[in-house]
């Protein structure tokens, strides 16, 4: 209030509300508006998506339940046959589940290296930050199944190609979140340290690591649901493991929907099993820095 | 304190600190332990067996390099140069390459008097630095040659195929043809193909110089020849392109858009029936742990390959993880707020839209934005799963197994094409919701 009268021109209630109401239309206007082009986009955008697919969308929902149907039915049917199957399979989960551990411990491990490298007060090489940045930048950009195909081509299929392609991405995508938790560290530690002649790998092992391990931590299970998903995906182009079985399968098309099954069986239960166990210890890692 | 307090402090420590070594040594050995068994387990000693370093090679120097093919078909003679070996490559009728001389014998000059004759009746006759003169004849199906027994490693010879590779080009020589790859540095024909009339101009002489095409102008004339370029096919690269954002934005949008209301269902303080909100929870889990690779491979049947089918299999995917982050977002908002705007006699659904709304907009907003960037990668990763977009024409460029440059081309835009998402959606996110920094 104290302001409004300073500020010299005479108000009254009137004036205030009109132009309050004035500030409201406006809002509402501009507010509209954004509505209207983000409606506009999406309905122009599904129905330029819907006519560039091979199949519409309208005629295509009714079929949706199909497939999985068709899958469910014959599982059904042979499911006296579906606990050997998944026992067929589960070598390959565990291709599966190693493409994803290995790649996040060499992506978290080199996303450590170049999140310390590229944080200001931390780095090594002050002078180096931009361009250790750069590199995580597109580390991170570069989609993994892009490396992974390249990668098929010249080593052949199965899992070490995944593992390269998601471990270079992982590394790119943990420098940003790594360097994010550590910016904001106490750099009293990492002086005092230096103080005692400590060099730059004891700083940061005993200064800064300690701050930041929780955090670290948290982000690298985080990774590990992902990488999940990514190495079943990079599976289904050549790489190896469930999601190479799974394109196997389906290419037998019925008869073998048995198999399909139980590969669907097994990655769901993966990807539930790790996403419940990760969070839960995420959980712990944040809540225990709390206290 | 007495002396035996402090011996029990002391041994508490020694045990921390025993604890903390252990880790601090265990840890370590553990991983290491996991890579040896991993190094055995996917075979890493045999990969250098199976791993095809020719492929390297030719992915390496083809990635920005091209080559121009100098064949003649033995049985009629005819002699073609095409960039590539392929037909949109071919030069016109009556034009060749400024390398190539001759008429009766057409003699192709490879550089560093490295040079191939194409004699009349299929003869041969190659020209190599510190070798012998080869001559071949190529008969039926057969090639004879005056090649030694002796052959050094860069020479493969049968009597089916002769195969010569030299730093300056590739010669192959068998009984139907012959063929000659001269290579060269640089994307050829990415602006024009041989046929258009601009090929060769330079960008001074379309931009101000005389009318080249009488039919058209010059601008206009050029960018139209670009953009339907056979060769490196912009039109098409870019429609797919727009493909890849659009699958993202689709998915990511519709996600939210159905996410926003069940995530209402899922918070215990929106919700009072367990029942609902436990089903809620469920279903969320359930379709984020089907995978966006199930929910892509199920909706294809139904809707066959395209960008719909993509943009679905995000939506319903992100879907459960928007949801779940929803709800999560829901059960933090401040009571106050909404306690606040009940006072003023206000219903339920306005107490959601401006007690409620007001304070997760900034969780949501940011959440979404970064699922537009992260779904850009995704999408072009299902793309090549369901064919749509930039990731379809990467895997078949990468599986045609021959235009590396376009392989090359593609990579460089998909890079482009994340970082310019990302840059938006962090440009966008600040517009919106104000900067973190």
């Amino acid at each position: 209030m104290a302001d409004i009268s300073l500020s010299g021109a005479p108000q009254n209630v009137d004036g205030i509300q009109a132009s309050y109401m004035a500030q409201v239309q406006r809002r509402r206007l501009y507010g509209g508006l954004t509505l209207l082009i983000f409606v506009v986009l999406m309905v122009s955008g599904f129905n330029v998506a819907d006519d560039r697919n091979a199949g519409g969308f309208w005629d295509g929902l009714h079929q949706i339940g199909d497939y999985p149907a068709d899958v469910l039915s014959e599982a059904w049917e042979k499911r006296a046959d579906l606990p050997a199957l998944i026992a067929k399979y589960f070598p390959a989960l565990v291709e599966t589940i190693n493409i994803a551990a290995v790649s996040t411990l060499i992506g978290a491990i080199g996303g450590l290296f170049l999140s310390l490298l590229g944080t200001r007060g931390l780095a090594k090489w002050p002078r180096l930050i931009p361009l250790f940045r750069r590199i995580s930048d597109i580390m991170r950009a570069v989609p993994e199944i892009v490396i992974a195909l390249v990668l098929i081509f010249v080593l052949g299929g199965g899992p070490v190609p995944a593992m390269i392609a998601i471990a270079i991405h992982t590394a790119g995508a943990l420098a940003k979140m790594f360097s994010e938790v550590s910016e904001n560290t106490d750099l009293k530690a990492v002086e005092g340290l230096a103080s005692t002649g400590a060099t730059w790998s004891q700083r940061m092992l005993l200064g800064v690591l300690p701050q930041v391990a929780p955090n670290y931590v948290s982000y690298t299970l985080l990774r590990f649901e992902i990488n999940i998903r990514a190495s079943a995906i990079l599976g289904f182009v050549g790489a190896g493991g469930l999601g190479y079985e799974l394109r196997n399968s389906m290419a037998w098309g019925p008869g073998r929907f048995d198999e399909a099954a139980a590969i669907f069986i097994l990655l769901f239960g993966t990807i539930v099993f790790f996403d419940q166990v990760s969070s839960r210890y995420r959980n712990r890692l944040t809540e225990g820095q709390g206290q | 304190m007495t002396t035996i307090d402090l011996d029990a402090t002391k041994f508490e420590a020694e045990k921390l600190f025993q604890r903390k070594r252990l880790i601090g040594f265990g840890i370590p050995a553990v991983i290491a332990v996991y890579f040896v068994y991993i190094f055995f387990a996917f075979d890493l000693p045999g990969l250098a067996g199976r791993a095809n370093m020719e492929n390297a090679v030719t992915l390496a120097s083809d990635s920005w390099s091209h080559k121009v093919h100098v064949t003649r078909d033995n049985r009629s003679g005819e002699i073609t140069y095409a960039v590539e070996g392929e037909r949109k490559g071919r030069y016109p009728e009556g034009q060749r390459p400024d390398w190539v001389t001759g008429d009766d014998a057409i003699i192709i000059d490879l550089g560093r008097e490295h040079i191939v004759r194409y004699l009349p009746d299929n003869r041969t006759e190659i020209e190599i630095p510190g070798f012998q003169l080869i001559e071949a004849q190529a008969e039926g199906r057969t090639v004879t040659t005056n090649l030694p027994d002796d052959l050094p490693d860069w020479i493969s010879a049968s009597d089916r195929r002769v195969g010569i590779t030299t730093p300056e080009g590739r010669i192959t020589l068998t009984g139907a043809r012959t063929e000659v790859f001269n290579y060269f540095p640089g994307w050829e024909l990415f602006w024009f193909t041989l046929d258009s009339p601009y090929y060769g101009q330079s960008l001074a002489t379309i931009l101000f110089g005389d009318q080249i095409d009488p039919a058209r102008g010059n601008i206009t004339g050029a960018i139209s020849d670009w953009w339907n370029n056979a060769m490196w096919r912009h039109k098409d690269v870019a429609w797919a392109i727009g493909e890849t954002i659009l699958m993202a934005f689709l998915g990511t949008m519709g996600a939210a858009i159905i996410a926003l209301p069940l995530g209402f269902l899922a918070a215990k303080r929106f919700s009072p029936f367990m029942l609902v909100r436990a089903a809620t929870r469920r279903l969320f889990d359930f379709v984020r742990g089907v995978d966006a690779l199930i929910w892509t491979v199920v909706l294809a049947r139904a809707f066959g390959p395209g960008p719909l089918t993509g943009a679905l299999a995000i939506l319903i995917t992100d879907t459960g993880t928007f949801g779940k982050i929803f709800s999560e977002a829901l059960e933090n908002v401040d009571q106050k707020q909404i306690e606040g705007v009940a006072s003023t006699g206000a219903k339920p659904l306005q107490r959601y839209r401006f007690g409620v709304i007001p304070q997760i907009v900034p969780v949501l907003l940011a959440q979404i934005l970064y699922f537009l960037e992260s779904n850009t990668r995704s999408a072009t990763i299902i793309g090549a799963i369901t064919g749509g977009g930039i990731g379809l024409m990467l895997t078949q460029a990468i599986q045609t197994q021959k235009d590396w440059e376009e392989v090359a081309y593609y990579i460089v835009l998909i890079i482009a094409m994340v970082m310019f998402m990302d840059w938006f959606s962090g440009w966008l996110r600040g517009k919106l919701i104000g900067r973190k920094d």
